[in-house]
């Protein structure tokens, strides 16, 4: 079956390479049917890397170790729900994902829009089979995912216990369909800048729903991959500043500002040099985000990386700069904006800061994050920065932005009036005036960030608030209908709104969350000793016992052994939780170890003691010290060591189990001290509630509504209206009429 | 004022204000970052300096102490290693043999390193020499 997965690989460079001939071919010489034999090879490449995904899928699922990736990345004992999720931990495997993810998405778009775009669709598609057949090439000359083992393998490595984590199985497909899916609004800027239809709000409004769709999935993207930080990592954070990390936050950000700037570009014809920028810029992030994750290029705490792949995407990246820098100044000329900003006082401008913060921001991402390469061009030595650089600059940005999300959606266009402003911000202002004035009574001036977060997002909360309960006294006052009924045909009439004020919304509770867990957290090391206690954060945490246990796999096998803790959390004498935090260990595959010292090099991950609350997290992880247990680990080391091979392998499996329920029996017995790391931090809850909210924005913003469908209906019915009075369709009247909107410019 | 005279001078001042942005960026990216080193260009490492050390945590050399763990670590490809002392609670992945990002100052002749600043690599490959797999195709 490797060979058959292999042979779909090559088949798909291939078929990318006829398809980007087709369609530029087809478009220069005005041959339709190469144009669409181009698109045919899209939905091609689509079906043969979904074999191909799918022959390496059933790989992993059946354990068939003749891959090599299942052989190093998976076992039989590892459970069928993470044997699936394995495919795309190893680095052939998640460029496998990438590719088919790629060709999926961009069959859909070309599918949604065949009909339509006309000139701009046959060179997108090129573009898009461009990043097909870059990744196709990967895949079949550098890391193909059909590599053979050597020799016969009996068991596999099994997949790293770090990444057995329900998120293994979305994480990364969230990110990579984010990613991807950027690569659509990049490929369609493309089209339209060769094409000089950069003005025209066709190819944006059909790729419009991909740019929110990438945002979306790549937020909930990186949201998981910071709630999975919190919740196994053992160290108690969600976000590190790590490359890898901001590799993720840098097209998010650039595609957070496209989304609002393009609004702009819509309403007034302006900033389409800014726009056409960002599109290009965050479908370049895009691939430069996987090259940082997938090159080891710079030093993360994520090791991903195989240098081998660090030349070809250099040299990729620098031909998508260069092609779009080229393309932009080419077309600089269609790219004037029709308008000029009215007044400082307009969404626009707010709009135009909105996206002004946002670069910024991802500026400062990108120049933290590339700093040890800048720094070794300047200096010739490398040097890094950590979280406080971050901090010193993208705190202020934030607290700008969160304010600016606030004001945006309420202010006028073109020009606001001081009773506009009056009518829209008088409420908002006092309600965070008063918020911050509390707060400082209540000693939290200490904090001044954190302070006027607080303040700044009770200002968007409020403001957005207000917007709503406007428009529910509209419906209602218009329809007669009842205040749940009225919020529910308000956001369904105008879901892009209402959808985007409820992400903002969203964004103002996450940053609260952020700014009070950052500012108020307390978190302490210390070793105890059962009975001993220690304070943190006006909480009395008390090492009541110690608890062992050994898990075995369905086959019976030993999976892990782990060690952990009963800690009682107590406030002013009363009992508020208990957490049970653990450290469980996986075996070894290293054979030079001993049978039992095996079980204690290998692997060791931390099940984390968490009590979450709207109000404050408790949360606490624990390092036994296993020195103390040394000397019984070296001795059933001996003892094992006399009599491999010399009893029956059942039997010696038996022993070695008894042996280690020794170990975990002497542990509770006679507990050595272990670390801990107690933390309570505030309002950490609040992040995880105001990502749900802006998931939940973002998917009203972008579902299609009944209007859509009329308004394109009838744009369409107008285009072949007006085609046909000019005599200028005289064939394909019905294709029009089912949708061109190339027709009308 | 004319509005192409007015376009110069917002022009001017927006290119300023980037500058003057920019020179602030590099200025603090200088001053505030740690040179990132492996364990061989600390044989001449300054005291009281902060350097990022990046290297394996060396087999053996492991040892829990009342408040955290000391270690050596060495060059990824080489034999040169230097002592490192540090407090706290040490990350999952952590253990010898790892590679490790950790901010270090020299104090005497041990590293101690600075806290929370232990990152261990979180490898994707659990792959282990013994029973490592070779691709043939």
């Amino acid at each position: 079956m490797a060979t058959v997965g292999r042979a779909l690989l090559i088949l798909s460079l291939v078929v990318a390479g006829y398809g980007i001939f087709a369609s530029l071919y087809g478009v220069r010489r005005g041959r339709p049917e190469w144009v669409v034999s181009g698109r045919r090879a899209v939905y091609a490449i689509a079906a043969l890397c979904t074999g191909a995904f799918a022959i390496l899928e059933i790989a992993f699922l059946r354990s068939d170790f003749t891959f090599a990736t299942v052989a190093s990345h998976s076992s039989t004992t590892t459970p069928a729900f993470y044997k699936a999720a394995a495919a795309w931990s190893s680095q052939e495997g998640s460029l496998m994902l990438w590719l088919w993810l790629l060709s999926m998405w961009s069959s859909l778009v070309l599918y949604l829009t065949r009909k339509q775009l006309r000139r701009v669709a046959p060179y997108a598609t090129a573009v898009l089979l461009g990043f097909a057949a870059f990744f196709a090439a990967l895949l079949v000359f550098l890391e193909t995912p059909f590599g053979l083992s050597a020799g016969i393998v009996a068991e596999g490595n099994g997949l790293n216990p770090l990444l057995r984590h329900p998120s293994m199985m979305i994480h990364p497909p969230m990110l990579y369909s984010g990613y991807t899916l950027f690569a659509i609004p990049f490929a369609f800027a493309i089209g339209a800048l060769v094409t000089r239809q950069v003005g025209a709000a066709d190819w944006i409004r059909s790729t419009r729903r991909f740019a929110l769709a990438a945002w979306f999935f790549l937020g909930i993207g990186i949201l998981l991959g910071a709630r999975w930080s919190y919740s196994e990592l053992g160290w108690g954070g969600y976000w590190a500043w790590d490359p890898v990390e901001n590799a993720s936050l840098l097209p998010w950000l650039t595609g957070t500002a496209f989304i609002h700037s393009i609004m702009i570009q819509e309403k007034r014809g302006m900033l389409k040099i800014w726009n056409i920028s960002l599109v290009l810029a965050t479908g370049i992030l895009s691939i430069l985000g996987t090259f940082l994750v997938r090159s080891g290029v710079l030093d993360s705490i994520h090791a991903f990386g195989a240098s081998t792949l660090g030349i070809p995407f250099v040299i990729f990246i620098g031909i998508l700069i260069a092609a779009s820098i080229g393309l932009v100044v080419w077309r600089r000329e269609a790219l004037r904006s029709e308008n000029r900003l009215d007044s400082l006082l307009s969404r626009e401008a707010i709009f135009l800061m909105n996206n002004l913060v946002l670069v910024a921001m991802a500026f400062v991402v990108f120049w933290g994050t590339f700093w040890p390469l800048i720094a070794e061009a300047l200096t010739g030595s490398r040097r890094a920065l950590g979280p406080p650089w971050f901090d010193r600059y993208l705190v202020p940005l934030t607290l700008v932005l969160v304010l600016l999300s606030g004001i945006g959606p309420v202010i006028a266009w073109r020009k606001a009036t001081a009773s506009n402003a009056r009518r829209n911000f008088a409420l908002p202002a006092v309600a965070a005036l008063v918020l911050g004035a509390a707060l400082v009574a209540l000693g939290v001036g200490d904090r001044p960030a954190a302070l006027a977060m607080f303040v700044c997002g009770a200002f968007v909360v409020v403001s957005v608030g207000q917007e709503f309960w406007r428009g529910i006294g509209v419906r209602r006052a218009m329809t007669g209908e009842r205040a749940p009924g009225a919020l529910v045909s308000l956001v369904a009439r105008n879901r892009r709104r209402y959808g985007g004020y409820l992400v903002h919304v969203g964004m103002a509770v996450l940053f609260v969350g952020v700014a009070a867990s950052t500012a108020f957290n307390d978190a302490r090391d210390v070793r105890m000793s059962p009975g001993q206690s220690t304070k943190v954060g006006g909480y009395v945490f008390t090492y009541v016992k110690p608890t062992s246990r050994i898990t075995a796999t369905k086959d019976g096998s030993l999976e892990k052994i782990s060690f952990g803790s009963v800690v009682q959390v107590r406030q002013d004498g009363k009992l508020v939780t208990t957490l049970r935090p653990e450290r469980s260990y996986f075996e070894s595959r290293d054979t030079s170890l001993g049978p039992v010292g095996r079980f204690f090099e290998g692997e060791a991950t931390s099940e984390i003691g968490l009590k979450a609350g709207m109000r404050r997290d408790l949360w606490a992880a624990m390092t036994p010290d296993k020195a103390a247990l040394a000397p019984q680990i070296a001795q059933g080391d001996k003892v094992f060591g006399a009599v491999s091979g010399k009893l029956p392998p059942k039997v010696e499996a038996g022993l070695l189990a008894e042996a280690l329920r020794g170990l975990a029996r002497r542990y509770v017995a006679d507990p050595p001290v272990a670390t801990f790391r107690l933390i309570t931090s505030p309002l950490v809850t609040w992040i995880w509630l105001g990502a749900i909210i802006v998931f939940l924005g973002g998917l009203i913003a972008m579902w299609p509504g009944e209007r859509d469908a009329l308004r394109r209906r009838a744009q369409a019915r107008y285009a072949a209206r007006v085609a046909q009075d000019l005599g200028r369709a005289p064939r394909g009247a019905t294709t029009v009429a089912a949708g061109s909107s190339e027709a009308r410019s | 004022m004319q509005p192409a005279r007015k376009r110069r001078i917002r022009l001017v001042a927006a290119l300023s204000a980037a500058v003057m942005l920019a020179v602030a960026l590099v200025y603090t990216s200088i001053s505030a970052s740690s040179e990132a080193v492996t364990p061989s260009d600390l044989q001449t490492a300054q005291a009281g300096v902060s350097y990022q050390l990046t290297g394996k945590v060396q087999h053996g050399s492991v040892r829990t102490t009342s408040d955290g763990v000391r270690f050596r670590v060495r060059d990824r490809d080489g034999t040169a290693s230097v002592p490192v002392s540090y407090t706290g609670a040490v990350p999952d992945p952590f253990r010898q043999g790892r590679e490790v990002i950790v901010t270090v100052r020299k104090k005497g002749a041990t590293f101690v390193g600075e806290r929370n600043s232990l990152v261990t690599k979180c490898p994707s490959k659990f792959t282990e020499d013994a029973t490592k797999s070779q691709q043939k195709s």
